[in-house]
């Protein structure tokens, strides 16, 4: 477990080392002055300009100038927005629990439709039930979903009036942030509507978080029937059969659990489709998440913005899937031994 | 089985709290937003102070929520009342205005400002000093620029303001200028704390002033976040009637489709500037507010050129343009433009109701060319303007429509349109034979209709552009300045019209309207045919 942890480190190391450099470049590829795209210093006077660039490092060689730029990422410092100028760090804090928040529900939604569903298909192979299951997950998989969050708009917030179409709450709630998860500060304030206010939260966050879930359930349908379908074919469960338990306990008691495990870890590679799904979710309901942040800053030429949000949201996405890394690996010993990080 | 079906009690269980939790929503959801409101507006404010701006987006979320001015418009007649001064005495002379301030009026009392007097002289010193004098403390403070008090002249006509005693002000002008109260009633000219600047300066924040604002009127800012939305509440000193609402709420949504949407959905109370306003009528539960706005769009004949030097060309080409038909294309019917008979709208204290509209007839404009006098089949060069404005959406549509009814008349036009910088300089120079122009009236004085646009004054510095000079219509409006009478001032502006009406130095076209959608447990009137929109008095259910 130890070596493990330890080539997955390494590995995290150096695609953070990657994308670093790939986001210091981008402040000389994109147009206009260097240390005006790395630090978003848009209305400084000249001196203080000079005072950013000898900062950077910007009279030294590029070597000098990449490591003071890794400086000042280590010290919490991606510069400010050009839009708004707010520190980059500041603003990504501020958008970046909104689409957790939305993905990870979403991601409940897709886990608790999708595999499920896929258990039933692989149950009812080949037959009737399998094929309608399995012609739903394509026609899923295939909706684009800027076309499907309209529709989804269309029928429930317009037509019928069921579901609220935009924003995380509706204004009438007075939340104060603290946390920036929309759900706890609910809970954490002392607002005498706060019952109130969380029922709001979730029928808003229902219609977007269920845009965002359709094609990854669709995924996980598939992935459960395959890894149901290959369960049932190992000799474990024909020496059940053979005993003579019956279908369901067989399906209950050891195929469920034993598919489960290969299932897991495709719920972490999910989660970085499913985090680009939210980011032009997020522009249709008017989520104000990471990704109309991000979408809004390329509207606005904000190249500061685009930079520090593109390496926040890549390690984020990074992150999550080293840590569901590590609980396959433990939940599943054989995977401890797979080497050189890939699988 | 036991598991299988454990597995099924918890998906149930999940769906069914799931669907209490927004079932319940649209029952107990009443109580909070019951009383209050969500206003969609159409862009974000550059300011928490209207004399520091002439945008609409700004007038709307501050001038009549957070202030108020030391006059008004009445709503009816848009005359002018008293707002914070209870009364006012105007000289013989008309050079010197001195207000009785209301007692008891508070300013808001908010977490960053507690007030410890009531309103007073110094704060009206303070609020037009801050404008008129360069020396002030707080003059350069958010950049020195008052938009709408230097296009008035502000500086040029004040000699000073002074205080007589705590509750009473005098303003000492150098000229007469009976425009000059309508110039205090309009949203720019709002009342500040003196006692919060002070504060400030202690605090050594002086910029917060425009931010953070304090002010007498019904609401006062709670929250602000840039480009999403403003939370009010309401001033519970505040001198007049208060407001029912507990919270209003400007969610701020620059799409069109996008406050479209939220009003279907039901997110909005009232939206700002609602498109597919057919769609909205056939809903039921909403409705659509209009109001004619106090503008103009016409077409403007340059009268120092051959052939609109003669006003016989004038009125004929008057009657050869179909003006239902540039309304129906234009303006979408009477979606969003009203036909214009002269050149104020009906709304105005001015207006006279005996000004007929000018026929549309082919043969008359025919027999009237021929009275004239002038060889046919001649060309002139018409101008419409490249830019979009409430008083003229389409300029260049508009002029094809023109261009087609006057080749039925035999006279051939050329269509010819420029930047819009280049526009007005060459319209400046007097290049074009005839324009498609207009204006928006900066306060609802009649005066702001007729000096502005059709003055001997105003063909020298520009905003003539008709170039037309009648010496009996300049000494009328002028006469009309110097009297507050205003049955007077009704009997010179009625003969003015009248004159227009008969030399017809240009030809009005429709005043445009301002839409706002609603829900109809909306009630009370939000839009006013001048200036931003107003919520005290606006009630839910």
């Amino acid at each position: 477990m130890l070596i493990f942890t330890l080539r997955r480190l390494s590995l995290f190391v150096f695609t953070l080392l990657l994308l670093t450099l790939l986001s210091f470049s981008l402040s000389f590829l994109f147009p206009g002055d260097q240390v005006t795209n790395i630090s978003g210093q848009l209305n400084a006077s000249p001196e203080h300009l000079e005072m950013v660039a000898a900062q950077y490092g910007k009279h030294e060689s590029i070597f000098i100038q990449y490591w003071r730029y890794l400086t000042h990422l280590f010290q919490g410092d991606f510069g400010i927005s050009m839009a708004s100028q707010l520190p980059i760090s500041e603003e990504v804090l501020n958008h970046l629990p909104a689409t957790i928040e939305l993905s990870s529900v979403a991601l409940l939604i897709a886990m608790l439709v999708g595999i499920p569903i896929g258990f039933i298909a692989a149950i009812h192979h080949r037959k009737v039930t399998d094929n309608i299951i399995l012609s739903f997950a394509m026609i899923g998989y295939s909706i684009p979903i800027f076309w499907l969050g309209l529709l989804a708009i269309l029928i429930f917030s317009i037509q019928l009036g069921w579901l609220p179409s935009a924003g995380q709450i509706s204004l009438v709630y007075e939340i104060e942030q603290r946390t920036g998860f929309q759900f706890f500060d609910i809970l954490l304030s002392d607002s005498p509507y706060k019952w109130q206010a969380f029922q709001n939260a979730s029928a808003h966050i229902l219609l977007p978080a269920c845009v965002v879930a359709l094609a990854p359930a669709t995924i996980f349908i598939r992935l459960a029937r395959t890894a149901m379908l290959n369960v049932l074919e190992t000799h474990y469960i024909k020496a059940a059969m053979a005993k003579g338990l019956n279908y369901r306990q067989i399906i209950f008691r050891h195929g469920i659990r034993n598919s489960l495990v290969g299932v897991i870890r495709d719920v972490g590679l999910q989660f970085a489709n499913l985090v680009t799904l939210a980011m032009v979710t997020e522009v249709i309901f008017s989520w104000p998440g990471i990704g109309s942040w991000l979408i809004e800053s390329i509207y606005q030429r904000d190249y500061t913005a685009i930079q520090g949000g593109l390496l926040a949201l890549s390690s984020f996405i990074f992150i999550v899937h080293i840590l569901t890394d590590f609980i396959y690996a433990s939940l599943n010993p054989l995977a401890r031994e797979v080497h050189h990080g890939s699988r | 089985m036991t598991k299988f079906t454990s597995y099924i009690n918890v998906l149930l269980i999940t769906v069914m709290v799931s669907s209490m939790l927004i079932g319940c929503d649209s029952g107990s959801e009443t109580s909070l937003s019951e009383n209050s409101i969500i206003y969609c507006s159409e862009g974000s404010p550059e300011t928490f102070n209207p004399q520091l701006i002439t945008s609409g987006v700004t007038v709307d979320a501050t001038s009549k929520q957070l202030y108020n001015q030391l006059i008004t418009f009445n709503a009816i007649d848009n005359a002018v009342s008293p707002s914070l001064a209870k009364s006012w005495h105007v000289t013989r002379d008309n050079k010197r205005i001195t207000f009785y301030l209301r007692k008891g009026v508070n300013f808001h009392h908010t977490q960053y400002f507690s007030p410890t007097r009531e309103l007073n002289a110094d704060d009206v010193l303070f609020s037009f000093n801050r404008i008129l004098d360069t020396k002030h403390a707080f003059h350069q403070v958010s950049g020195g620029k008052y938009p709408f008090f230097q296009s008035v002249g502000f500086s040029n006509l004040i000699d000073s303001i002074e205080k007589i005693n705590d509750y009473t002000v005098r303003f000492n002008l150098k000229r007469a200028d009976s425009s000059f109260l309508a110039n205090l009633a309009t949203d720019f000219s709002v009342i500040l704390s003196k006692e919060y600047a002070e504060q400030l300066i202690k605090s050594n924040q002086p910029e917060l002033i425009d931010n953070y604002p304090i002010g007498t009127g019904p609401f006062k800012l709670k929250e602000y976040r840039t480009g999403s939305f403003i939370r009010f509440v309401p001033h519970e000193q505040y001198w007049d009637e208060k407001t029912t609402l507990s919270q209003l709420l400007f969610d701020i949504t620059p799409s069109n489709t996008g406050r479209l949407t939220k009003m279907l959905a039901g997110e909005c109370d009232i939206i700002a500037y609602p498109i597919a306003q057919e769609k909205i009528r056939q809903v039921k539960n909403l409705s659509l507010d209009q109001v004619t706005a106090f503008n103009i769009g016409y077409l403007g004949f340059n009268t120092t050129r051959f052939p609109f030097n003669n006003k016989l060309v004038r009125k004929a080409v008057a009657h050869a343009i179909n003006k239902q038909a540039i309304l129906d294309t234009v303006y979408f019917g009477d979606a969003e433009g009203e036909s214009a008979k002269t050149i104020i709208p009906p709304s105005s204290w001015a207006y006279d109701n005996s000004i007929k509209e000018i026929e549309y007839s082919v043969a008359k404009a025919r027999e009237l060319l021929e009275q004239a006098g002038v060889e046919k089949g001649f060309t002139i060069d018409l101008w419409a303007m490249p830019v979009q404005r409430a008083y003229n959406p389409d300029a260049v549509t508009m002029a094809k429509l023109i261009q087609a009814d006057l080749n039925q008349i035999g006279i051939k036009v050329n269509i010819i349109s420029y930047k819009w910088q280049e526009f007005l300089r060459r319209l400046a120079l007097g290049e074009h034979h005839a324009v498609l122009l207009g204006w928006s009236a900066d306060h609802p004085d009649p005066d702001n209709f007729f000096t502005p646009l059709l003055s001997c004054s105003s063909a020298i510095t520009g905003t003539n552009r008709t170039f037309w000079c009648n010496k009996a219509f300049d000494q009328i409006i002028q006469q009309a300045l110097i009297t507050t009478d205003i049955q007077e001032r009704k009997t010179l502006y009625r003969q003015a019209l009248n004159i227009l009406y008969q030399e017809l130095p240009l030809f009005p076209i429709a005043h445009s309207k301002r839409f706002q959608a609603r829900t109809n447990k909306i009630k009370g009137k939000l839009l006013n045919s001048f200036g931003g929109i107003d919520f005290n008095g606006v009630t839910k259910n």
